[in-house]
């Protein structure tokens, strides 16, 4: 896949430029207090490829994500989408109908409305949003069977269409993550962000979410999404964005970016080959103590080993 | 006890003016929380603003009755923009507090004494309302209705022109809630970010629901002080909002017909619970003391509310609800 994508050959450093992007990321920051929850002097992201957005805990993916899609406001940051500028306060409902549309960590069904409604809802520019026009059925019924048409046809394509009068509120937590996937192609997006698409989902579920994402990068759509599961990355991204404290730290292509020695420290901590100084040392041995003692009377009745006792 | 007259006063009272009013008001409830999960617990105060509407633009302007009806319920717009606009885009609860907050001013600015010549202070507006009785087919001193429910022409008309309003406003919001735009309402009660994600403009939607269900609930205002003929301060107290609630709870809340039979059945209970109390006080089973002086109100309250705690426990869906449906969690 590297070989035939657009992206390779392409110098693996934070901040590259990319050959078609369809979206461009300059200086944003966002701080919560005293925190620098996202600082990202510029990201480009390739038009037609998926892309993966990896980090520690509390790198700021989900932040990122916030501020991308309107739902957190930057401090500053501009961005520009299929080249147009998109100013800085951003409304998500704005966003989605530009072509942007993204799903939730936390998935987020209409658990009282049917499978099918919930597909329904996603097409803009429906007649029959409109106060006025939804009073007569006439004016907007035959835009409603049309998007019921294609609702099935998505809702089959995902292995949904036997629920589809049900409520999305009795389908299971992975069927949740599909219905939200299939719900947001709904709003015929050109950018599709997935947060998190896999976190909870069974195995086989996700196998299938997977070639879903695969297919939806086939069809021309861009795909950005936040994972943890490193299998995953490595089998369907064609680049990998890594954050760390906010701030872009590394791009690379899926097979190299294990290789990075920063994406190394910022998962396993700068100083996990060096060794302690003597000050950390003594910190450590005193942590240690404090831990033998804490274990010694929550079990009175074990006499602690007497060699432990005289090397203390 | 004289089960027919306590049947016959349950029955009148199911149907009466007071229910209708209810009926309506609970509607406009029904498309604030049942369709979009606002929170709304200042009905009332919709239905006293249109009341003083009319009221205001009849005595004070001599604005003809069809004028005084639309800058009645205008009065309610005005209401939702002035309540919604700084609190549609916060959470569900900053809107309960608004509502309530904003009910009990209205009340209390329209009864006070700064304002007597304009508003008629504790004393409310009376004669306005001959202008809204010219089309009243009935005389008001014969007698109306089939077998023995019959009532006073006045109340004849007021029943007739109030239930048709509230069946109208009913299916009103049947087309709109089977329609896209009904979708968009209830994707907003159910998550608002997801709406939003999916390029729904929440805060107008909730704006419009806003302003929808406050007409509806300005009317319910404008039934009661015409039906009344006078506009009286005290009729728009909070506990009002919360009987309107409770009428629409007991019919299930997101139910297009819900609030109609829940006005009837909340009216209905409480005259038999009223009437079937005396009977038993007068029978020599509940001693006397019980109801003495103004007390039989407060037990009567108590038995509603006890009925109302055991349909919680037992139904908590209302008559039309769908247990499955309200037992759905979000995960």
């Amino acid at each position: 896949m590297t070989t035939t994508s657009p992206l390779a050959g392409i110098e693996a450093s934070p901040g590259i430029a990319k050959p078609d992007p369809i979206l461009v990321v300059d200086d944003m920051v966002k701080r919560f207090g005293g925190l620098k929850a996202v600082d990202v002097g510029h990201l480009e992201i390739q038009r037609g490829a998926i892309t993966a957005l990896i980090g520690p805990n509390g790198a700021g993916k989900t932040t990122f994500f916030n501020l991308l899609t309107g739902f957190d406001r930057p401090d500053s940051g501009s961005v520009v989408f299929d080249g147009r500028p998109l100013g800085t306060r951003l409304s998500p409902n704005r966003l989605a109908r530009e072509g942007m549309v993204r799903t939730f960590q936390l998935t987020k069904s209409l658990t009282r409305l049917s499978v099918l409604e919930n597909m329904k809802l996603g097409p803009s520019g429906q007649r029959g949003e409109g106060f006025l026009s939804a009073m007569v059925r006439p004016l907007w019924i035959d835009q409603e069977r049309a998007i019921e048409r294609r609702a099935e046809g998505v809702l089959a394509r995902f292995r949904l269409d036997q629920m589809r009068d049900e409520f999305a509120g009795t389908l299971s937590g992975g069927q949740r993550k599909l219905l939200e996937m299939a719900r947001a192609l709904m709003t015929d997006p050109r950018l599709v962000m997935l947060d998190e698409p896999t976190a909870g989902v069974n195995p086989a579920l996700t196998q299938s979410l997977l070639e879903h994402v695969i297919a939806l990068r086939d069809e021309g759509m861009t795909v950005i999404f936040v994972e943890h599961d490193m299998d995953v990355v490595q089998t369907i991204s064609d680049w990998v964005v890594v954050m760390a404290e906010g701030e872009i730290i590394a791009e690379a292509p899926p097979a190299e970016i294990g290789t990075n020695p920063r994406v190394i420290d910022a998962y396993l901590g700068a100083r996990h080959d060096t060794p302690l100084s003597l000050e950390e040392e003594e910190e450590v041995l005193e942590l240690v103590e404090q831990e033998v003692e804490r274990l010694a009377e929550e079990q009175p009745d074990a006499t602690p080993d007497q060699d432990e006792e005289e090397a203390l | 006890m004289d089960w027919e007259a306590i049947i016959r006063n349950a029955v009148i009272a199911g149907l009466s003016r007071e229910a209708v009013v209810f009926a309506i008001a609970a509607v406009g409830l029904n498309v604030h929380f049942g369709y979009t999960g606002l929170l709304n617990f200042g009905q009332v105060g919709f239905m006293a603003i249109s009341a003083y509407g009319v009221g205001i633009s009849i005595t004070q302007y001599n604005a003809p009755p069809w004028l005084a009806f639309i800058i009645g319920l205008l009065a309610a717009v005005l209401l939702a923009l002035l309540l919604g606009v700084p609190t549609l885009r916060l959470r569900a609860d900053y809107l309960a507090i608004v509502t309530i907050a904003a009910s009990e001013i209205i009340r209390l600015v329209f009864r006070s004494v700064a304002l007597r010549n304009w508003s008629g202070g504790s004393n409310g507006i009376n004669g306005f309302a001959d202008g809204f009785y010219v089309w009243n087919p009935f005389e008001p001193t014969e007698q109306y209705g089939f077998g023995w429910f019959k009532v006073f022409g006045n109340q004849a008309y007021i029943i007739l022109v109030g239930w048709t309003l509230a069946i109208l406003v009913t299916v009103l919001v049947w087309l709109l809630m089977r329609s896209p735009w009904g979708r968009v309402l209830k994707s907003i009660r159910e998550d608002e970010d997801a709406a939003r994600a999916l390029g729904k403009n929440a805060y107008w939607y909730k704006m419009q629901s806003l302003i929808l269900g406050g007409v509806i609930g300005g009317l319910a205002g404008i039934v009661l002080s015409v039906g009344q003929s006078t506009v009286q301060p005290d009729s728009y107290s909070p506990p009002v909002t919360f009987f309107i609630w409770t009428a629409l709870i007991l019919g299930g809340v997101g139910r297009v017909w819900s609030p109609i039979v829940g006005a009837i059945i909340f009216w209905t209970l409480l005259s038999l619970s009223d009437n079937i109390l005396d009977g038993l006080v007068d029978t020599g089973i509940i001693p006397a003391a019980v109801t003495a002086g103004t007390r039989g109100g407060s037990v009567r309250f108590m038995i509603v509310g006890l009925g109302l705690a055991l349909l919680m426990i037992f139904r908590p869906q209302g008559i039309f609800g769908d247990r499955n449906e309200m037992m759905l969690e979000d995960r």
